[in-house]
């Protein structure tokens, strides 16, 4: 009987109860498209680190896994490296911020190839000029290019001479030596992919090059796409916990306005209800149960229109941002939301609760 | 006047409002019995105090002084939740403006009376039995908007008395309606009485609706008089 009063009078003011539903819903579109595209751009990160091919990645010393770090390693160390045991191929590579998420990465196309297998083409080829640009079918589609477009990067014109299937290294690649002179690294390399001649060696391998240079970030590919997760990005799940914290305040306010509203609204059907013999129990269990209704709806449009964010990014800026679709996700951005109302509801409910009959039912 | 065991015994209940820094004596000295299956008018001007007594009777408010008594249990010792208790099952209220649930049916409006007092599970032949009476059977998959006042008041009287109460308390149940309404109702009162046993209380400004009741009484200035 509770619940169906409950149903009826969010059904007497549809308006308010659809502003309220949609706001929640927002809210946790906000939180799961967050997490989404948090874990959507790891994974593609992961994805791409693994398509190069090799089986161990070399950093320099002192920098972080996750964060972009400039050139410092010797490009001298990739001889060092081809000469130990069990290395059949290395590759080194530049890579540089260019604003945003985004950055581009210099490769030797020929030492790329020969670890990776080579980029697949949909159209165009390899470089054939020092302001040649590889980019990927992604970024081709978000920024209208096709071969034999020009592409303003770095302050610099570059010529697409190839557009290639996405999932291999970067998005973006052009010649090493054309960017480590852009950089200003000449001679420097920001890490070194090394394929081996069997990948049961990996560990062995790793072990063997940490002896010899103990100051340097080696990790096996396995290693490091597994190291591509939320807690090991430096501030993210702190931002992630201000977002969250951000949308708390936001379902807080949206449940406080339309139930204090609500409540003020029925301030008379509160007088009826303590008449009949309703305790204050029962009426905090009406606004509450209202609150979590409005919030267990507004979770579920929130999910709906997360759909409809992966949509439009994909649709957008479907190279600088991933997002995926995270249902682990759902139960926490909606029990987040429910606590959240529950909160908002709480001064609201506690007034009607605590009406006066009598003067509850003389409001006109 | 009927023979049967006392349901109200009040003596000498005052009550007294402060609004701002002056006193208000809404009650000055109340006494009065009303035993079982008795129709009590009670009559007197604006002001003389009928609906403070009744929102005492019925357990809203407790009394500043004096002492009542509802079958035995004293309203004066009683807590808030004691009062609440004594709502859900002891006493029904009718109001002038009906007091419907605006967003139920006639069903619920009623059905929601038992969910309170926890007997939506109890036996519905004398409910029905109401119902038949109070002629609303086929109104009530109405809402309140789609009824006319005198439906709407048919309505409040089942739902008031829906829990089997041991006392009704009318407060000017035909002050809204028109003439027919007003007499259709005020015979329901006096058949729900008749056939039923149903202790009821009314306040009216009306004598002629004074006069379906068994006993009349009047109160001027805080007293019955």
């Amino acid at each position: 009987m509770i619940n169906k009063l409950v149903v009826a009078n969010l059904k007497h003011r549809p308006v308010r109860t659809l502003l309220s539903v949609l706001a929640i819903g927002v809210e946790v579109t906000m939180m799961l498209t967050l997490v989404g595209l948090s874990e959507g751009m790891l994974e593609d990160s992961a994805r791409r680190a693994r398509g190069v091919g090799a089986d161990i990645i070399v950093r320099a010393p002192g920098t972080s896994l996750m964060s972009l770090s400039s050139a410092s390693m010797p490009q001298k160390l990739m001889d060092f490296f081809a000469g130990q045991p069990h290395v059949a191929l290395a590759a080194g590579t530049v890579v540089h911020p260019i604003g945003g998420v985004n950055t581009v990465t210099g490769i030797d196309l020929d030492e790329f190839n020969r670890i990776s297998g080579g980029f697949k083409y949909i159209s165009g080829g390899p470089f054939r000029r020092p302001d040649d640009i590889i980019v990927d079918d992604f970024y081709a589609v978000q920024n209208k290019l096709s071969v034999g477009s020009t592409v303003n990067l770095m302050n610099r014109n570059w010529r697409v001479c190839g557009i290639v299937e996405p999932g291999k290294l970067a998005r973006i690649v052009i010649p090493r030596a054309t960017l480590q002179d852009l950089a200003g690294a000449t001679g420097k390399l920001s890490q070194i992919f090394l394929k081996l001649d069997t990948p049961a060696h990996t560990n062995q391998v790793i072990a063997a090059l940490k002896e010899k240079l103990p100051d340097y970030q080696m990790y096996s590919i396995e290693e490091l796409t597994s190291l591509y997760s939320v807690s090991n990005v430096p501030g993210l799940s702190a931002f992630i916990g201000v977002i969250i914290g951000l949308s708390i305040v936001v379902g807080f306010l949206v449940v406080f306005l339309s139930m204090y509203t609500a409540v003020l609204e029925r301030t008379r059907e509160v007088g009826i209800l303590k008449a009949l013999g309703a305790s204050p129990g029962y009426v905090l269990g009406i606004v509450f149960r209202e609150t979590v209704l409005l919030a267990l709806a507004g979770s579920l449009l929130g999910i709906v229109l997360t759909y409809g964010s992966r949509w439009l990014i994909m649709t957008l800026v479907p190279a600088s941002l991933t997002q995926k679709i995270v249902p682990a996700w759902w139960p926490i951005a909606g029990a987040i939301a429910v606590f959240g109302a529950l909160i908002g509801a709480m001064y609201p409910a506690w007034k009607a609760a605590r009406q006066d009959a009598i003067e509850a039912l003389s409001y006109e | 006047m009927s023979n049967g065991e006392l349901v109200i015994q009040a003596r000498d209940v005052r009550k007294v409002f402060r609004v701002g820094d002056v006193e208000v004596h809404a009650l000055r000295g109340v006494s009065l019995d009303v035993r079982r299956g008795e129709f009590v008018s009670v009559i007197g001007p604006s002001g003389s105090g009928k609906s403070t007594f009744f929102h005492i009777l019925g357990g809203l408010t407790p009394p500043t002084s004096g002492s009542i008594h509802i079958h035995g249990k004293d309203l004066r010792a009683m807590s808030e939740a004691d009062r609440t208790e004594l709502r859900k099952k002891e006493v029904g209220f009718v109001f002038q403006k009906y007091n419907l649930l605006p967003t139920l049916t006639a069903a619920d409006n009623i059905a929601i009376a038992r969910h309170i007092a926890g007997t939506e599970d109890g036996d519905d032949r004398q409910f029905r039995e109401v119902l038949g009476l109070l002629g609303i059977s086929g109104r009530l998959g109405h809402k309140p908007a789609a009824l006319s006042g005198g439906e709407q008041q048919r309505v409040a009287i089942a739902r008031a008395i829906v829990n089997r109460p041991s006392i009704l308390l009318a407060d000017e149940p035909t002050g809204n309606l028109d003439t027919e309404n007003s007499a259709a109702v005020l015979a329901l009162l006096r058949d729900l009485n008749a056939r039923l046993g149903q202790t009821i209380l009314m306040i009216t400004h009306n004598p002629e609706a004074a006069a379906y009741g068994s006993r009349t009484v009047e109160m001027r200035d805080g007293r019955i008089v």
